[in-house]
């Protein structure tokens, strides 16, 4: 497969976004694995190309870091918590469900049954910065909070037939491919969707709130002259 | 100090559309940086010292002094302002929220700080496995752009690709420029040849955060909070085994005792057997330290870091020898590989947890254990090999027994279901 004249150009608008074109190689590779699927041979040497850099020197970047695929993921790619404090709290237990349902080992993608609209595959995550959601799943770096074992297999079975997911705390879960593309700098339209916050992310201000509870001398603080 | 809460950078996440411009500006956004502009630059890092600020990334250094740290402008060498906002420290989970639910914070933080740095391109470098904070923070640096509010100033928001050593902030400058990330040696200190080579501040997400807050308030108002040493608020996420898990931002100095009663307590009133006060990479405290006062001063005395805040809480299901191997398998896994004490050291302490977890090995293994520790901590490039050893050495300090246990059960005497969310669901 070869690079199109469209992505070589957005290549060449990431590298311009930086004083120094190479800071751009990051997002780059975001953008090769929305187009590719994965970091492909033809995806580095595209990059190598626009910043001037051999293939190896690309390569030895894009095999540093987790997200980087080097062989294709599916098109809802399940990342299950299971460091310390989401395996205790059930992380482990998900992550055994959700992979003896689908029978697929790391990163492999679940066979595409007949009448199935999407692919899956399954990793587990390092923590992602949501443990007061704990256990948490990440569907294409989107949360999904306080999962169970049975429940994220229902919403993975969803997911595969083609039924819109929506994250616990943003919009309807895009494709992988889709994902990349915003992940290389280029929005989508979605900001908007979702909640400001999550409840457990409101209790520590909901308490103060009904308590009263201001810093002292904030009266007109952040907030503390408003309508509630 | 009473305990109770003080929303300062949460007051807004509740709000309606709290994440847009419009919504920022309805509760008074973007008028600290109006402040800041007719201010001189250094009056506002004047103003940012005197508030007593402490970098709010876990190393708690003086955020106006570090800033102070740069040399005098140089013709042709730019200054610039990063944000770390790599946030992937295990149990860490305070700037994501404030990401998601008011990026405005950050970007009129990022604003005054770039002005009172004479920076003119700040970054923000995010963790990338977080799409939707990564879409609200383009969407925030965009609105701001459009709206005039920047001037001259250029804010890129960078998606990072997946790697925890990547919050080491010489590691995120490697990383930001387009290659692997590892540290790099100190001297000379970022705030002299930082990003491109040029002088660079580099703050956590939360420190910036702060400032437009002090900036509106004053330095004072900040200053009067929290404890003589370690001033102002901070964000206290509360994770694990406890009634009401989240974000409960209170001045620092509160316990745990009092944020745990705020919680709800221990949930279906369990026993508390351990927790972090800062990340896994602060040492284990117990029931014994529910009264040590979480600030910066008070929990190094205990013997641990008040780190990020990252109280994670485990009950008396938990086995520490589980945890404890868990998180040396993250540290393993994140090692970047530029120095031998923590690139072989990590992989042996995983092995010989892993042994004593199954039962296998004897006792003489802790204090193997033990000598590995002694052979990274302190020795190791950064400080991500130091951290590795924390839990194990704290844990076998308070927990020795339970690592003895193991092998006279011949493997784990816990069940692992019994401290899963759901099975604490089914017996309520």
């Amino acid at each position: 497969m070869s690079i199109d004249e469209k992505t070589y150009g957005e290549l060449r608008e990431i590298a311009a976004r930086y004083p120094q074109a190479r800071s751009g190689l990051l997002p780059m590779l975001h953008l090769v694995q929305s187009t590719e699927g994965s970091v492909t041979p033809a995806g580095i040497d595209a990059c190598a190309e626009v910043l001037g850099l051999t293939p190896a020197e690309v390569s030895a970047v894009a095999t540093f870091y987790t997200m980087y695929k080097r062989h294709r993921v599916g098109d809802f790619h399940v990342g299950v918590c299971t460091n310390t404090l989401c395996a205790v709290m059930g992380g482990d237990a998900i992550h055994q469900r959700l992979t003896e349902h689908l029978d697929v080992g790391p990163d492999e993608i679940a066979d595409k049954r007949q009448g199935d609209q999407y692919t899956v595959s399954v990793e587990r995550v390092e923590c992602n910065a949501a443990c007061d959601y704990a256990p948490v799943v990440m569907v294409n770096w989107e949360f999904l909070d306080n999962q169970t074992p049975d429940g994220l297999v229902r919403t993975v079975e969803a997911l595969r037939a083609g039924h819109p997911v929506a994250s616990t705390r943003g919009p309807r879960i895009c494709t992988w491919k889709q994902a990349e593309r915003v992940l290389a700098g280029f929005e989508d339209g979605l900001a908007d969707e979702g909640p400001a916050a999550g409840p457990a992310s409101l209790v520590g201000l909901e308490i103060a709130r009904d308590q009263g509870w201001t810093p002292a001398g904030a009266g007109v603080g952040a907030k503390g002259d408003s309508d509630d | 100090m009473s305990a109770t809460l003080t929303p300062v950078l949460s007051a807004t996440w509740g709000d309606e559309r709290a994440w847009t411009l419009d919504g920022y500006r309805a509760s008074g956004g973007y008028e600290a940086l109006e402040t800041a502009r007719a201010m001189e630059p250094e009056a506002v890092v004047e103003m940012v010292k005197g508030s007593g600020l402490r970098g709010r990334g876990g190393a708690g250094f003086p955020t106006g002094m570090k800033w102070g740290f740069l040399p005098p402008l140089e013709d042709g060498k730019p200054r610039y302002l990063v944000v770390n906002a790599d946030e992937s420290e295990p149990g860490t989970c305070k700037d994501i929220p404030l990401l998601m639910a008011s990026p405005h914070t950050l970007i009129e933080g990022v604003a005054i700080s770039s002005h009172a740095i004479r920076a003119q391109h700040a970054f923000i470098y995010l963790r990338g496995e977080v799409l939707h904070v990564y879409r609200r923070l383009l969407a925030a640096a965009r609105e701001a752009r459009e709206a005039g509010l920047l001037g001259d100033l250029e804010i890129t928001v960078h998606a990072g690709a997946g790697a925890y050593i990547c919050g080491e902030e010489t590691a995120l400058l490697d990383s930001l420029e387009g290659r692997r990330g590892q540290p790099r040696l100190r001297p000379p200190f970022p705030a002299v040849a930082g990003l491109y080579a040029s002088p660079t501040v580099i703050n956590n997400v939360e420190s910036i955060a702060s400032v437009p807050a002090i900036v509106r308030h004053g330095s004072d108002w900040f200053a009067d909070m929290g404890t003589e040493k370690s001033n102002g608020v901070g964000i206290f996420s509360l994770s694990g085994h406890v009634t009401r898990p989240g974000q409960y931002e209170a001045e620092l100095g509160i316990t745990l005792r009092e944020l745990l009663e705020l919680a709800g307590g221990m949930r279906n009133g369990r026993r508390l057997k351990f927790w972090t006060p800062g990340g896994s990479s602060t040492p284990l405290f117990t029931d014994e330290h529910l009264d040590v006062p979480l600030d910066f001063e008070s929990v190094a005395a205990a013997g641990s870091m008040l780190g990020t805040r990252a109280l994670q809480i485990f009950d008396e299901t938990v086995c520490v020898v589980r945890a404890v191997l868990r998180w040396t398998e993250f540290y393993k896994h994140e090692s970047c590989g530029k120095c031998t004490p923590c690139r072989e050291g990590t992989y042996w302490l995983a092995q010989v947890l892993a042994k004593l977890e199954r039962g296998e090995g004897s006792a003489s293994d802790l204090d193997l254990l033990l000598d590995q520790c002694d052979n990274i901590l302190g020795r190791s490039f950064c400080a991500l090999g130091d951290g590795a050893t924390s839990p194990i050495t704290s844990s076998i300090k308070y927990f020795r027994q339970e690592y003895l246990d193991h092998l006279d059960h011949g493997g784990c005497p816990f069940d692992p279901a019994a401290s899963t969310l759901f099975a604490q669901e089914a017996t309520k």
